[in-house]
């Protein structure tokens, strides 16, 4: 039995080589999301209606549906990082949290999939519907 | 008392106060529904708008009422993102090592709170009048 403390026991074996990882990534995607959400913000401002023709054909042009789906990629990025911080903190029975955490993987892969697929289609097949 | 026997004692205990993040579900549902229903031409749009935007003159109660749910969702909705985006920002600040003095961390707490009020109306005041006729 090792009768040691918890940071007796891993002091000195050095770091695991990942331990800033995700903290690193909640903080570049949360700077991409300020970009790209001000991006969003300011385009909507200046959009000079909100005709389904009018926004599919702002949606379409490559300049608004490369930045568009971007925003969709950092920001579902963001809320599973986010997320993910929320349940390990918050739900401490194992088999709910692996629950937990297979549902947020599931929501937010398929609803940046759904979001990218919706600009995707809009930018190939053109604005005419 | 040992690290061990502290965890046993209370193991629901929160880790850190870090409850404000549901938010971005509801505005992100909202975000996927505008675009697909931007992608899916004229008349998916205009089952958007009847919903979310204004169900037109001959309105019923119950059309007016899903319209007024919406409107004060997204009243909701925007104020949490530029509250979440205040927020956000005061926190990269935080990780650079500057503003934690009690009274700087404070002043910077509430500044957020009152940037995200102040852009939040900024959006109202330009949308009702342009889009709601409110």
């Amino acid at each position: 039995m090792d009768s040691r403390t918890y940071i007796g026991r891993v002091r000195g074996l050095g770091s695991a080589k990942h331990g800033g990882e995700h903290w690193l990534k909640q903080r570049l995607t949360a700077i991409g999301n300020i970009l790209l959400t001000t991006w969003l913000v300011v385009s909507l401002l200046l959009m000079p209606n909100f005709d389904q023709a009018t926004l599919a054909q702002w949606l379409a042009q490559p300049t608004v549906a490369v930045p568009m789906i971007l925003m969709i990629v950092i920001i579902f990025s963001h809320v599973r990082l986010g997320l993910q911080v929320l349940i390990e903190d918050y739900v401490h029975d194992e088999g709910l949290k692996f629950g937990a955490m297979a549902l947020l993987n599931f929501y937010v892969v398929a609803s940046a999939v759904f979001g990218i697929f919706v600009v995707a289609k809009l930018a190939f097949t053109g604005a005419s519907a | 008392m040992k690290d061990a026997e502290i965890m046993a004692k209370n193991p629901n205990r929160p880790l850190s106060p870090h409850l404000q993040v549901y938010r971005w579900s509801p505005q992100m549902i909202t975000l996927l529904w505008w675009l697909s229903a931007i992608g899916g031409g004229a008349e998916s749009y205009a089952t958007f708008q009847k919903y979310v935007v204004s169900a037109g003159e001959s309105a019923t109660g119950f059309e007016t009422a899903i319209n007024w749910f919406f409107r004060l969702l997204g009243l909701a909705v925007t104020f949490s993102f530029f509250q979440h985006l205040a927020s956000g920002i005061r926190h990269l600040v935080l990780d650079i090592g500057a503003g934690y003095e009690l009274k700087a961390n404070r002043t910077w707490a509430s500044a957020a709170f009152i940037a995200a009020f102040f852009a939040t109306a900024f959006v109202v005041l330009f949308v009702a009048p342009r889009f709601l006729g409110v």
